[in-house]
């Protein structure tokens, strides 16, 4: 009849029925729409050949791209790391007026379209915008250039760390602190030995997961960023000339590479994770 | 100095950290949401409206709507079927399943699109096929739907998840033990505990499939009046120079995601306790 009975090692046995059909319909929908076509894409890019995969590969465009992308990936996130912790906090810590407002208002980079934010962070940081033209009053260019990519990238990543370490803040042991103050650490040497430990396996979460979706970003981007190859040229960007100019390979070369790097480095947190909350539990 | 809180921080301090954040938010998140609407209506009321009647931003209003109706409901049946088979039953590989389903976070909205061209684009694996039978699944409707479906697929899924093995099975297993049928059970027992989380889910789910910007524009061929959705009108219409058009067709996704934020809002304060864990402040 069904397939757990004859593979009872597979399931546990429960009285709940439904099993076979809610589990074969997960199957069915996941296999088409994510698994399949994603098998369809390495399949692709391997079917050039190593010599043709290397050659796209390390392409200098192609190179420029994926470094621009992961490079300017990595410092936003860096920053929201650092604003994200801050601005935590902020909203678990202290009391201000309009503080509940704030803290809903971080969701915001999750619920803005992409090319809403990508328009609006143009135009607010061209030489012409409100903040650009003091900008560049100032001697600095921000919109089309890397550091506007930079900004963007910001901006959507923000909420993943401030949504990390929110939780562990408000939960975190005041007892401890406190103990620490009456044996004599001041303020800083308390915030610094005892809270950060303990919300490092958060942040680092957080940052990972801004990271990722950094890495992958168009929308926000490509408005601002000034898209001259070699020099503000995102990786996905490159992706879509690919596709516009019908080099299939070429796009899948790039994709490829983007999905195993992304993958390795999300692998390589989660190691570094459970090292961390190991430290963090033996302490 | 004397402080009357042993692990507080002074005053002084305070209002320096909370002014940090503040501006911060300020130019990263709040002028740029307040630009959307000042841009719109910088030429006045007037003509805001006429960039909003415009007849190829109404075909991208009704298109979008169609790509969430049919995309939205696939992935909460999905969540759904999901949540049910991964936390009612115990079964070997579970992990994997879950770590599979969250998989499309993890890819870029370009790629996302690009696996759906190689399929059934033109030089595709099915591309000849579909050919010959007058198909259009690449620069039309079906595949814009696929996109969409793809980037939102684990939205749902993963907000009843962490809730449904809160709950475990025990209410489902007393209602089939006094003789309620599967369907049964699951109509009155399960769907009322979760209805909560299936909304939050079905809240963000939908706000990103409206808004979803980088796999459509790979998949949708920009066929004005036809295959474009609000986001991509707001593109087109940002690079023709038609700013004041392109931030008024943008208020609208801007509304959706304040009307969005407000709802999750509500559910947050309202039914903490029926919401994930995770969602719990």
């Amino acid at each position: 009849m069904s397939l757990a009975q004859f593979l009872p090692r597979l399931k546990q046995p429960s009285v709940i029925p439904g099993f076979g059909l809610t589990l074969g319909f997960t199957l069915l929908a996941l296999g088409l729409i994510v698994i399949f076509p994603l098998i369809a894409l390495v399949l692709k890019a391997s079917s050039v050949g190593a010599a043709g995969f290397l050659q796209a590969a390390t392409n200098p465009r192609v190179l420029g791209a994926l470094r621009l992308s992961f490079g300017a990936a990595a410092i936003a996130a860096l920053v929201d790391a650092v604003f994200g912790v801050l601005i935590a906090w902020v909203l678990v810590r202290y009391n201000f007026p309009g503080r509940k407002l704030i803290d809903a208002a971080i969701d915001l980079p999750f619920a803005l379209p992409t090319a809403v934010a990508g328009i609006a962070l143009a135009t607010l940081y061209a030489p012409n915008g409100w903040i650009g033209a003091l900008a560049a009053k100032a001697g600095f260019k921000i919109a089309f250039t890397p550091f506007g990519i930079v900004l963007a990238l910001i901006f959507i990543g923000l909420p993943f760390v401030v949504r990390s370490v929110e939780p562990v803040l408000a939960e975190a042991q005041r007892d401890v602190e406190e103990a620490a103050a009456l044996l004599g650490a001041n303020r800083w040497r308390t915030v610094r030995q005892i809270v950060l430990p303990a919300i490092y396996p958060a942040l680092l979460t957080g940052t990972a997961l801004a990271f990722a979706r950094a890495v992958g970003e168009y929308g926000s981007v490509i408005f601002i960023a000034g898209n001259i190859p070699l020099v503000s040229e995102i990786a996905p960007l490159l992706i879509v000339i690919k596709l516009e100019e019908f080099d299939y390979v070429g796009a899948t070369v790039i994709a490829t590479l983007m999905l195993t790097i992304s993958l390795l480095i999300l692998l390589g947190v989660n190691k570094l994770q459970s090292r961390l909350e190991m430290r963090y539990a033996k302490d | 100095m004397p402080r009357t809180d042993p692990i507080g921080e002074s005053r002084l301090i305070q209002w320096v950290l909370i002014g940090i954040s503040l501006t911060f938010l300020a130019f990263i998140v709040f002028l740029p949401l307040t630009l959307v609407f000042v841009e719109a209506l910088r030429k006045g009321f007037g003509v805001y409206l006429a960039a909003l009647k415009d007849a190829e931003t109404w075909a991208a209003l009704r298109l979008t709507l169609t790509v969430a109706a049919i995309s939205v409901p696939l992935n909460a049946l999905f969540g759904i079927c999901a949540a049910w088979s991964v936390t009612k039953h115990n079964f070997a590989g579970k992990n994997l399943l879950l770590s599979l389903i969250d998989l499309p976070f993890s890819v870029s909205p370009v790629i996302s699109g690009l696996i759906y061209v190689l399929l059934f684009g033109a030089q595709g694996w099915f591309g000849p096929w579909l050919r010959s039978h007058h198909v259009e699944i690449i620069f039309a409707v079906p595949g814009i739907v696929l996109a969409t479906t793809f980037v939102t697929f684990p939205f749902v899924a993963r907000e009843l998840i962490p809730l449904m093995q809160a709950q475990g099975t025990e209410e489902e297993e007393a209602s089939l033990s006094l003789g309620a049928s599967g369907l049964h059970t699951f109509w009155h027992v399960t769907l009322p505990n979760i209805k909560w989380a299936l909304l939050y889910g079905v809240l963000l789910c939908n706000a990103r499939a409206m808004g979803e910007f980088g796999a459509v524009s790979v998949v949708s061929g920009h066929v004005r009046g036809l295959t474009n959705t609000l986001p991509l009108q707001i593109e087109i219409l940002y690079n023709e120079y038609n700013f004041t058009a392109a931030f008024a067709v943008a208020t609208l996704l801007a509304s959706l995601a304040l009307v969005t934020l407000v709802l999750k809002t509500i559910l947050e304060w309202r039914y903490a306790d029926q919401l994930a864990a995770s969602h719990k402040h």
